[in-house]
């Protein structure tokens, strides 16, 4: 039930015409199976295709495969089976430190007996670059990362932040043509965090470097990527931008691993395209959206997210409960109810200061969304 | 609350305790105490002086076998170090291999295997080579030294390669560093105090070895230790007492350098 659409070159519209954008990376059936007993997938015929100067963010939970995947492009795991290659060559044959990828590492690894100006220099001077081009390239990139003061420090005097900073520079100071990150921001606190997202994704689009960005985060590839494949248990689950991520997910995993979801039981009568007729199982019929044409008719699911789903008197709802928590959050409003065939739904309406309809625990509520927003899923 | 079992509140305690350190320490202290000696009897205290250091200091023989035992040891700390060093990389940065624990116990078999076989196995050994070369130096000692060295040197150095961070190395290789490259720039910095550890606790079991220096050696290639046997089978003077002493003194030196090498992080 892989839904990878394997794309090749893909036209990207600009200003009076198009412009073709090349492959950077290439992965195709990319396996790896750790030996035991049972053997462990830890990456099923993975297929994916990465742009030039795009940020693509490998989603999904602790053990799904990206950081395997991730690793194998660096070259520190070798792939049991498939190929990998970039703008053509065949990376599987290259050791690592022939590979023209660098990693900023999830612990940073920065190297402790060096200085944050030393750290720096390692990959211009392994790479034996001229020692004026190396100091010119090393200021830059410590202007680039806002680190110029601490050049002499020890890595081990500076803060996570900055720490992270200095990894990210030490990545970029080669000038790779792709860089590969492995949940760099996990280690920083919530507000540092959020500075480092717009500054990551600046430092994208002033270099245009290929990103290949590893999170669990779904926020955090929500807001960065330009395209997400959200993996699961060694599995590419479903590829695309953040919007067609999370309006269309591909499946109920996808679903319910980015963002909230409500998830209700279904009948599919009929789908034309894209566009599906459901029942509910107030019997009210809508439209909603489909994954792909031709499915089956019978019991789906259907996901609908909390904040395009409003409350309202009982008659005006598409479907009738009774409205239990009502949790306050500021900017809004997250109303549980419990509906007549015994799902919970939860709405998730903004406050304004303008609302009129008031609704407090217990009583008799209708919920409503617009045709169309919900996504069917194959049960 | 439930009472955690706790040996030190169990009945004699104090007193075995007390027991062990006495039995331990009292033979050194009564060592150190009688080298200052002004008699000549390593038993009844006639009075401070300083005159068995002068003794000890002016023997010809004993010059030359100190001279000896240090040449020797700084040879075996070397070579045993350097092996050991290679060992430790190969045992820790390569992938598992069938026969790894066998390549383990066979590094760490001089800790194993007593050492008067190893003793006996070299003499004899090293007589056959010595009838076929007619070789009689001091490379034999320095090559014997140089084995029962290398497990002593080993496990620091690998205890310290396996607390090292791996991804440290793989940041190096990333950036561009061949493998040989990432051991002199990232692994070697990083490692050194654990070479150096394993070459002063290498240096210090070469520096005392009596059992398989004294099968090995030819005849007047006395080291410290052997002659110090070799007098305490004639007449026994404190000039045995402060040559200890010295020793004693260095070795617990040693000891304390390499405790504090070891607490280096990384």
């Amino acid at each position: 039930m892989v839904f990878a659409q394997v794309s090749g070159d893909v036209e990207k519209t600009i200003t009076g015409g198009t412009l073709k954008v090349a492959t950077a990376i290439s992965v195709r059936n990319l396996r790896k199976v750790y030996p035991g007993q049972p053997p462990v997938v830890a990456l099923a015929d993975a297929s994916i295709d990465i742009k030039d100067n795009e940020f693509f963010t490998l989603l999904g939970p602790s053990g799904c495969g990206k950081t395997t995947l991730l690793r194998m492009i660096a070259g520190f795991e070798h792939p049991t089976a498939g190929s990998l290659t970039m703008h053509g060559e065949n990376l599987l044959e290259l050791p690592p430190y022939k590979r023209p990828v660098n990693t900023v590492f999830q612990s940073y690894a920065l190297f402790p007996h060096l200085t944050v100006a030393q750290n720096i220099s390692f990959g211009l001077e392994m790479l034996g670059k001229p020692k004026a081009e190396i100091r010119q390239t090393v200021d830059e990139m410590m202007a680039l990362v806002k680190m110029t003061e601490m050049a002499d420090r020890q890595t081990g005097q500076i803060s996570g932040g900055q720490q992270q900073r200095v990894a990210l520079a030490r990545a970029l100071a080669p000038k790779p043509r792709v860089l590969l990150l492995d949940e760099p921001l996990s280690a920083l606190d919530f507000k540092l965090r959020k500075d480092m997202q717009l500054e990551l994704k600046r430092l994208q689009m002033e270099t245009g470097i290929t990103f290949v960005f590893v999170t669990h985060d779904q926020e955090e590839a929500l807001t960065m990527s330009d395209r997400i494949a959200v993996m699961n248990a060694g599995e590419i689950r479903q590829i695309g931008n953040p919007r067609q991520i999370y309006d269309q997910p591909a499946e109920r995993f996808v679903a319910d691993f980015i963002g909230d979801t409500n998830f209700l039981p279904a009948e599919l009568i009929e789908t034309a395209g894209q566009t599906a007729t459901i029942r509910l199982s107030s019997g009210k019929q809508i439209a909603a959206r489909a994954a792909e044409s031709g499915s089956q008719k019978g019991k789906v699911t259907l996901a609908v997210r909390p904040e395009h789903a409003s409350i309202g008197p009982e008659a005006e709802g598409l479907l009738a409960g009774t409205l239990g928590e009502v949790v306050y959050f500021g900017t809004d409003t997250h109303y549980h109810v419990a509906l007549e065939d015994g799902t919970g739904f939860v709405v998730r309406q903004q406050n304004r200061p303008d609302a009129t309809a008031q609704f407090s625990s217990g009583d008799r509520v209708g919920v409503h969304f617009a045709p169309g927003i919900g996504q069917v899923l194959k049960d | 609350m439930s009472k955690a079992f706790n040996v030190s509140r169990q009945n004699g305690f104090t007193t075995i305790a007390i027991t062990c350190f006495v039995l331990l320490y009292l033979p050194i202290i009564l060592l150190v105490v009688y080298s200052f000696n002004s008699g000549t009897s390593v038993a009844i205290w006639e009075g401070f002086s300083w005159r068995w250091y002068q003794s000890a200091w002016q023997n010809d023989q004993v010059q030359e076998a100190t001279v000896r035992s240090l040449i020797i040891a700084l040879w075996a700390s070397a070579i045993s170090t350097t092996c050991a060093v290679l060992a430790a990389l190969a045992t820790t940065r390569t992938r598992k291999f069938k026969g790894q624990a066998a390549v383990f116990a066979m590094i760490n078999q001089p800790l194993m295997v007593p050492e008067i076989v190893t003793a006996v196995a070299l003499l004899i050994f090293f007589a056959m080579i010595k009838v076929a070369t007619g070789y009689t130096g001091l490379a034999y000692l320095i090559v014997a030294h140089s084995a029962f060295c290398i497990p002593f040197a080993y496990l620091p150095i690998r205890a310290r390669l396996q607390g090292m961070d791996l991804s440290l190395e793989q940041a190096a290789a990333d950036l561009y560093a061949t493998p040989f490259k990432v051991f002199r720039r990232i692994t070697l910095p990083q490692l050194w105090p654990g070479i150096l550890a394993g070459a002063m606790l290498a240096f210090v079991i070469s520096l005392d070895d009596v059992v398989i220096t004294e099968f090995v050696k030819s005849a007047g290639q006395d080291t410290l230790p052997t002659y110090m046997l070799g007098q305490l089978r004639r007449v026994v003077t404190p000039e045995v007492n402060a040559i200890s002493t010295v020793l004693f003194g260095i070795s617990v030196t040693f000891v304390i350098a390499f405790t504090v090498l070891g607490k280096i992080k990384n």
